[in-house]
């Protein structure tokens, strides 16, 4: 189109917020900068570096600070050499640096632990609950909710049950799960289900039902009826909201994963999680923890760029 | 103009009179019988239609004035087949109306286009749902897209077309199923003065070169006046039919009539029938007056 005039200033627009976008990750990634390398921000721990007269010190362990001092005095008192040591967060904060190795040797290096899975182990079996529940959820959930909400009768017969429904935690179903499905994937899959799918039933037939009247009623005035209503109007009126809401009951499905895969044997990424915080491997964990993060927010990108060239004609992405 | 110098509205001419009888000949494509429409609300029936009796002959054009309220939208969707009637007929070429058909095109004042189609694609879905080819669909776009001007945007978005090409591209939608009637309620009351009076004189040139019967509905008594043979003034509370003006005012039409005698004439008698003395204003909207409440410094005046 001729927007060419607006060019310029649309270009310096999307780099200011290109810009605005890498700054709302740097500020926090500063906070976390300044609390583990500034010393005198928080630092409430002392690694040891030399025990000197304490007995009981060691070499790389972390005392709080006032421990550390009062020791200090008593070696003094007694005569006894110093204990030395540096400012330190205690162990459940690492480092950005810590992570950032956690985060190369999760998936260049052997578990610590034998038998405990690689990083991506984890999180492959992750992304296949997910994949799974999301698509078994969206095949029940995106037709039910499109009837609901074109067909006022339909919308009557189930909305009350599901309302009920989704107000029953998806976890307190791991029991049942268990005992129909066993231990593997199929609780699991069946959590995230749960979880979802009620929910989309009732979302997806909110934005049925908000479809412009006008819409419809020229349709029909154009001689559409019955089934052709449904998919020559409904269907392609909705289309670009209905993968909307999808893209962010995704996002919920994420949620539920952690729960899910408790149940039963417990697998995946959040296995990974619960192993390596056991052993105290809290740059492990944060680094699993972030890449979660980075592959649901990655996906939920990837999505939205792609909703630009599905839907040319949505004028809702030209707000964001 | 000194109302009392113009001539009455019933005055025609010559020709006006001779067009009429033509018209009067020609065959009946709609027919309202008595018809009646109630809605059921919370707050108990709201009567919105009663006793609605008119006709319309192939080719005709004919407007609906009248309040805003008073069922115009109604009485068309009724026709339309979009809402059903309380009581009476609707009748077109004699057979009862049941539900919405392509045998009556409309348009809507909102735009009713399906934002996912371009702009030919909006055309072609009347004949494709009618189960005509692809091919066939196309061509009969191409032609309809033509007919209204937009051939060069046949394969745009409606969100890139201004208000009056889309409305242009909604009567191409509704034409391209060879309506017996086309219905349209308001359609250039979203437009700007100017896109307006363009509009006007479009549809009147579309209106001359094919075979089509118009029922609009507007609330402007000078585009009544300029496009319509008949114009059917409805009153409110309930809507009934209080006049059926036979427009005295020549064709071919062309903006530069609005100050004849005729045309003067014809509105005052509109204005009079739809603007009242003051003091039959309905009480409620009197009571609608709001209270105004100072939201800015007393000393900082406007007027
Ligand atoms: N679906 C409905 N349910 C209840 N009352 C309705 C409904 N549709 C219209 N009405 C009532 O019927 C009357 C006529 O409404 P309608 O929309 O036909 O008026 P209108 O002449 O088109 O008005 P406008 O010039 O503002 O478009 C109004 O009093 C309105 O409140
Ligand atoms: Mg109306």
């Amino acid at each position: 189109m001729s927007l060419i005039a607006n060019l310029p200033s649309v270009d310096s627009e999307m780099r200011k917020r290109t810009l605005l976008a890498i700054g709302s990750f740097l500020l926090p990634l500063l906070v976390w900068c300044l609390v583990s390398y500034v010393p005198f921000i928080w630092h409430p721990k002392v690694e040891v570096t030399d025990p000197g007269g304490v007995d009981y010190f060691q070499v790389g362990m972390l005392v709080d600070k006032s421990q550390f001092e009062d020791e200090t005095a008593f070696t003094r008192e007694e005569r006894l050499p110093p204990p030395a040591g540096k400012p330190a967060n205690p162990i459940y904060l690492p480092a950005p640096h810590e992570v950032a190795k956690a985060f190369y040797t999760g998936f260049a290096k052997q578990p610590v632990q034998k038998d405990a899975p690689w990083l991506h182990e984890s999180l492959w079996h992750s992304i296949q609950i997910i994949f799974w529940g999301f698509l078994i959820s969206s095949l029940i959930g995106v037709p039910l909710g499109i009837l609901a909400g074109t067909y006022s009768t339909f919308a009557r017969l189930s909305e009350p049950f599901i309302e009920y429904f989704r107000y029953l935690p998806a976890p307190a179903f791991g029991a049942l799960a268990v005992a129909i499905l066993g231990i593997y994937d199929g609780p699991k899959i069946a959590i995230i289900v749960i979880g979802t799918l009620f929910q989309q039933v009732l979302i997806i037939a909110n934005t049925t039902r908000k479809l412009e009247a006008t819409i419809i009623e020229a349709a029909r005035t154009l001689g559409t009826r019955g089934v052709k209503l449904l998919t020559k109007v409904v269907v392609p009126g909705i289309l670009p909201d209905l993968y909307r809401d999808q893209r962010i009951l995704l996002g919920w499905a994420w949620t539920y994963l952690i729960v899910a895969e408790l149940i039963g044997t417990s697998s995946g990424i959040t296995f990974y999680i619960t192993q390596q915080a056991r052993y105290q491997h809290f740059d492990n964990v944060y680094a699993a923890i972030m890449i979660i993060g980075i592959i649901g927010f990655g996906t939920d990108l990837i999505l939205g760029r792609l909703s630009r060239s599905l839907f040319p004609w949505d004028r809702t992405q030209d707000r964001r | 103009m000194n109302p009392n110098t113009l001539p009455s509205y019933l005055d025609q001419s010559e020709p006006v009179k001779a067009r009429f009888d033509k018209i009067n000949q020609r065959e009946t494509i709609l027919e309202v019988r008595d018809l009646g429409k109630r809605f059921r609300t919370p707050q108990g029936e709201v009567e919105a239609l009663r006793g609605i009796n008119f006709s319309v002959r192939r080719r005709e054009f004919v407007c609906v004035i009248g309040p805003s309220g008073c069922g115009k939208s109604t009485l068309i969707r009724i026709l339309a087949g979009l809402e059903n009637h309380s009581s009476g007929d609707v009748l077109l070429d004699d057979k009862p109306v049941k539900g919405p058909g392509q045998d009556r095109g409309m348009v809507f004042q909102g735009y009713s286009l399906f934002p996912w189609l371009t702009v030919k694609q909006n055309v072609m879905f009347g004949p494709k749902i009618k189960g005509h080819g692809k091919d066939e669909a196309e061509r009969d776009a191409r032609t309809w897209l033509e007919l209204v001007g937009l051939e060069k945007f046949a394969d745009a978005y409606p969100h890139q077309l201004s208000g009056g090409m889309r409305q242009r591209v909604a009567i191409a939608r509704a034409l391209v199923n060879q309506p017996r009637i086309l219905l349209m309620d308001e359609p250039f009351g979203a437009l700007d003065a100017q896109t307006r009076s363009k509009m006007q004189s479009h549809l009147i040139d579309i209106w001359k070169n094919i075979d089509i019967t118009v029922l609009f509905i507007t609330h402007d008594l000078d585009e009544a006046i300029y496009l319509a043979d008949r114009i059917l003034v409805l009153k409110a509370h309930p809507g009934e039919v209080q006049e059926v003006i036979e427009v005295p005012v020549p064709r071919p039409r062309s903006p530069g009539q609005f100050n004849t005698p005729e045309f003067l004439a014809t509105k005052a008698r509109l204005e009079q029938l739809i603007h009242p003395a003051p003091a039959s204003e309905p009480e409620d909207e009197q009571a609608a007056q709001p209270q105004m409440i100072r939201f800015t410094n007393v000393a900082d005046n406007v007027e």
